[in-house]
């Protein structure tokens, strides 16, 4: 795509430092004038992604179309000494494309051409800055679509999802992205292009796509994705089943789950997160007086539906569900989809600023762990909502906050480290699909040794010795020390009012 | 640190309802054509923050953004948050246009001619009916040949001004058809009353024959939508406040118009005069809305054709009307609807945008007409005179066969050819 600069800015532009000048130039002879910001309010823009903390202004930002473009600007990165930052949307909520100081941004929102569609063999190949919903819609008429569904799929990139992993609804039944890349090229740290996997998903030797995707970021860019796409299923069914609180609607996931149905998703809304949606443009008629809602989703051979829809209705009776709704068609599922994923944006209705929390228990310590999300959240006197994908135990808690009041954002930060240490404690991870970033990189010793952290620093240094991609984020800046000063950790003082 | 803008208090209040979610990203033209951040609604709400913060120059980047912006209100249909965009960007042009920002020879002719040409009846008529003459004459072609590009460009938009008698005012009260169902009144507006004479005059008849007595209100003016986009919310203020009065001197079931954008500005009227505009605002409907709210009566002809509805943008996006006119337009006999990829994307005439921003307008131009010529429609509707002018220009550019017209141009056909 060649698009002329509508507002031409600056056409000349320098980056600070020494060879600044230099680094500018040569980025502009790469990806041209219109591909390359340099502007102070520019880059402004660009210091954060969907975690609006801990943010950083680059030194520029490119706009690259092409492998072979990205390969130059990694290279004439090389040569001025300066780290880079690839990034997709900036819909990532753990800061894993916040620029670090000095750095370059590579955006790869204009590599958004889907490259290839092979339906015959359910593959397709795609630019990493090719939007995940755009896909599922541009294949569709082929009876397929591409499985992994964060909630941000109107506007996350296919990249930024391979980068960090991404989840979504329905992870329970589909896996998560990792088991939907079949192969990738990569442009790495010292600007060589690499093909990884097999476009068959046939590995032979180390299973290096697996090393990657995940790995946000840290090991190189992903130029080109090849992802296996999936048969849209013959029929789907969407419950929306009322709880009277969160904590039976999760016992009566862990029921369903313990009978051997897999539901496609199973995504347990609380009240607070209910009246927030129900007041935005996504409203789907959720009842604003439900404790709870568990939006669960069936999918497969028609004639095998009934009999599940069946069976979930009893559990739900037991676990004293008031009511249990069936999406009428095709239209309220999708309102209902709708509202689940508009649900963090909702939130926006509650305070200025969101932190939401991403950590995995098993799920049988649903019931418990989330009792104690909510005792911690209001012994901090603090406004959680609880959204998340209660059929793999991924909890979202969200704390919704005033990032301008400092007493405030320093208990959101003393109440996030508790609320880790008492999913960790109950058998938890500290991220389900957010990823690391910079958000949780020193709350990994919570859930790894020296040694583990060791040996994935060694991975990384086999990728990138210099540690010049994506560096501060998913390894852990300094000796573990739960940090809760806000000043400390970055947080902008603001001046207005 | 720059200086925090205090004048832009209203604006920060809703910028703190984003929690840079991005759902709005892929809903914006500007950010689809660059993939640039700064060029989408959350950039441009994290500008504006960050000006009124004093983190980032007012007239910088901000006032670039806020001309480049289309104002299309899409982001506002995908914003989970509420943030009021529309309303941001408008009070952000018009901190921008107090400022001294926009000094240039273009932007104070376009805000002059909007406040001593467009927002006076008269004059309008004026030039528009010496604008026909000379279409008559050729001497638009002539015209086109010596003027500026900018000039040309808005030569080229207009339609053909439909002859004096064609453009005659629209009788005050026009009597319903059949059993009464109401008494309404209509708002003409400026460019439509004008230039598109012949679909209001299309709106009345479907309207009297749907039972319902048509009142023009004499006095009425301009909605002040064109001025308050291009920064001058005071003068769209006076203009709000001088038709709140006019349409309070009686009482009326609905205010309709035909113009999505003056549909939006005229329910905007509570926002920009609290209290004064309300009673009026609230009585705003679109004509198309209005038709499928009381339940249209049955045409007794046929609309044979294969039609592509396109959105306004101020209609879908600033005035949440989708449905209505499709369900409108499925109850024409003989009529086909086609749908077409992104109905409810901009188009890029947003107003003066075509004219102000060029190359901008003809990108998002130029996927418009992609995804309406891949569905290969006969007729294209739309219901606001920016887009029929935006869309017969990217007809012609295309060499396609479909005809631009107002929806209720085919509801009046379907009532005035036999069956």
């Amino acid at each position: 795509m060649s698009t002329p600069d509508p507002s031409p800015h600056a056409a000349e532009g320098s980056l600070p430092g020494s060879g600044g000048d230099a680094l500018a130039a040569r980025l502009r002879a790469i990806v041209g004038s219109d591909g390359l910001l340099v502007r102070d309010d520019e880059l402004f823009v660009y210091e954060c992604d969907g975690l609006t903390l801990e943010a950083c202004r680059p030194t520029a930002v490119v706009l690259p179309e092409t492998t072979a473009q990205v390969a130059a600007v990694v290279r004439a990165c090389r040569a001025a000494g300066v780290p880079f930052v690839p990034r997709g949307a900036g819909t990532g909520l753990s800061g894993g494309a916040h620029p670090v100081p000095g750095s370059v941004v590579i955006e790869c929102s204009r590599m958004k051409k889907i490259l290839a569609v092979d339906a015959e063999n359910r593959t397709a190949v795609v630019q990493p800055g090719v939007v995940n919903a755009d896909l599922s819609d541009a294949i569709q008429h082929l009876g397929l679509f591409y499985a992994p569904d964060p909630s941000s799929q109107l506007a996350c990139t296919i990249g930024g999802n391979v980068a960090e992993n991404s989840g979504g609804p329905h992870t329970l039944k589909y896996g998560a992205t990792t088991d939907h890349v079949l192969a990738v090229e990569v442009v790495m740290p010292d600007g060589e292009i690499l093909r990884l996997g097999s476009p068959t998903g046939a590995a032979s030797g180390l299973d290096l796509v697996g090393a990657f995707v995940g790995s946000e970021g840290t090991l190189g860019i992903a130029t080109e994705v090849t992802v296996r796409l999936t048969a849209l299923p013959e029929a789907i069914e969407t419950l929306l089943v009322i709880f009277p609180d969160v904590v039976t609607a999760c016992r009566a996931v862990g029921e369903v789950i313990g009978t051997g149905l897999v539901p496609a998703a199973m995504e347990i809304l609380d009240q607070r997160t209910i009246a927030a949606v129900e007041d935005s443009v996504y409203a789907a008629g959720l009842p604003r007086d439900a404790g709870a809602v568990l939006i669960c989703e069936l999918d497969g051979a028609a004639v095998s539906l009934d009999p599940q829809v069946e069976r979930i209705r009893e559990i739900a009776r037991a676990n004293q569900a008031s009511d249990v709704r069936v999406a009428e068609d095709e239209t309220q599922r999708a309102q209902f989809w709708k509202a689940r994923k508009g649900a963090f944006g909702a939130m926006g209705r509650l305070a200025p600023d969101l932190y939401v929390h991403d950590a995995v228990v098993p799920r049988a310590k649903l019931p418990e762990v989330i009792a104690q999300v909510c005792e911690i959240a209001d012994r901090h006197r603090l406004r959680l909502s609880n959204v998340f994908h209660a059929g793999d135990g991924n909890l979202h808690p969200n704390i919704s906050f005033d990032r301008r009041d400092e007493d405030e954002l320093g208990r959101v930060i003393q109440a996030g480290g508790e609320i880790l240490a008492a999913c960790v404690a109950a058998g938890g991870v500290i991220t389900g699909e957010h990823g690391v970033g910079v958000e949780k990189r020193d709350y990994l010793p919570l859930v790894f040794s020296e040694a583990d952290l060791d040996a994935m620093r060694r991975l990384r240094a086999a990728f990138d010795p210099d540690l010049v991609c994506n560096p501060g984020k998913a390894f852990p800046t300094t000796r573990f020390c739960a940090e809760s000063n806000p000043k400390a950790r970055g947080y902008d003082q603001v001046p207005f009012e | 640190m720059k200086e925090p803008i205090k004048e832009l208090a209203s604006v920060y209040q809703g910028t703190l309802d984003c929690v840079h979610c991005g759902l709005c990203l892929t809903s914006c033209p500007t950010y689809l054509a660059t993939g640039r951040e700064t060029s989408s609604p959350r950039g441009r709400v994290y500008l504006m923050r960050g000006a009124a913060e004093g983190r980032v120059e007012l007239t910088g980047l901000l006032a670039e953004e806020a001309h480049l912006c289309l104002g299309c209100r899409a982001c506002e249909t995908a914003c989970p948050a509420g943030v009021p965009y529309g309303a941001m960007l408008e009070e952000t042009r018009a901190v921008l246009q107090a400022s001294g920002a926009r000094t240039s020879m273009a932007a104070r002719l376009e805000r002059g001619l909007l406040r001593n040409v467009v927002a006076h009846k008269n004059r309008l008529r004026a030039v528009v009916g010496l604008l026909g003459f000379a279409q008559r004459l050729g001497l638009d072609r002539l015209a086109a040949r010596l003027l500026p590009a900018s000039l040309r460009d808005a030569l080229a938009l207009m339609p053909r001004v439909p002859s004096g008698p064609d453009r005659a005012p629209l009788p005050e009260t026009t009597p319903a058809q059949g059993e009464r169902r109401g008494r309404v009144a209509f708002f003409t507006g400026c460019l439509m009353s004008e230039v598109f004479a012949p679909v209001q005059q299309a709106t009345v008849r479907v309207l009297a024959a749907n039972g319902f007595e048509v009142v023009v209100p004499a006095g009425q003016g301009c909605c002040g939508a064109l001025h308050a986009h291009a920064g001058d919310l005071e003068h769209a203020r006076g203009l709000a406040r001088h038709n709140a009065a006019v349409f309070g001197r009686d009482d009326f079931d609905a205010i309709l118009l035909d113009s999505a954008g003056c549909g939006a500005a005229m329910r905007e009227a509570g926002h920009w005069i609290p209290g004064e505009g309300d009673a009026m605002a609230s009585k705003v409907r679109d004509v198309c809305e209005f038709l499928d709210a009381v339940g249209l009566r049955t045409p007794t002809g046929r609309y044979d054709a294969r039609v592509c509805y396109d959105d306004p943008c101020h209609l879908v996006h600033g005035q949440g009307v989708e449905a209505a006119p499709r369900r409108l337009l499925r109850q024409v006999p003989g009529l086909e609807l086609v749908a077409h990829a992104n109905p409810t994307r901009c188009c890029g005439a947003a107003g003066t945008y075509n004219l102000t921003q060029p190359e901008m307008s003809a990108i998002v131009l130029a996927d418009k007409m992609d995804a309406l010529c891949a569905a290969d429609p006969e007729v294209i509707a739309t219901g606001n005179p920016g887009c029929m002018m935006q869309l017969a220009k990217g007809v012609a550019g295309r060499g396609a066969r479909a005809r631009v017209v107002h929806p209720v141009e085919i509801l009046d056909a379907a009532y005035r050819t036999p069956a």
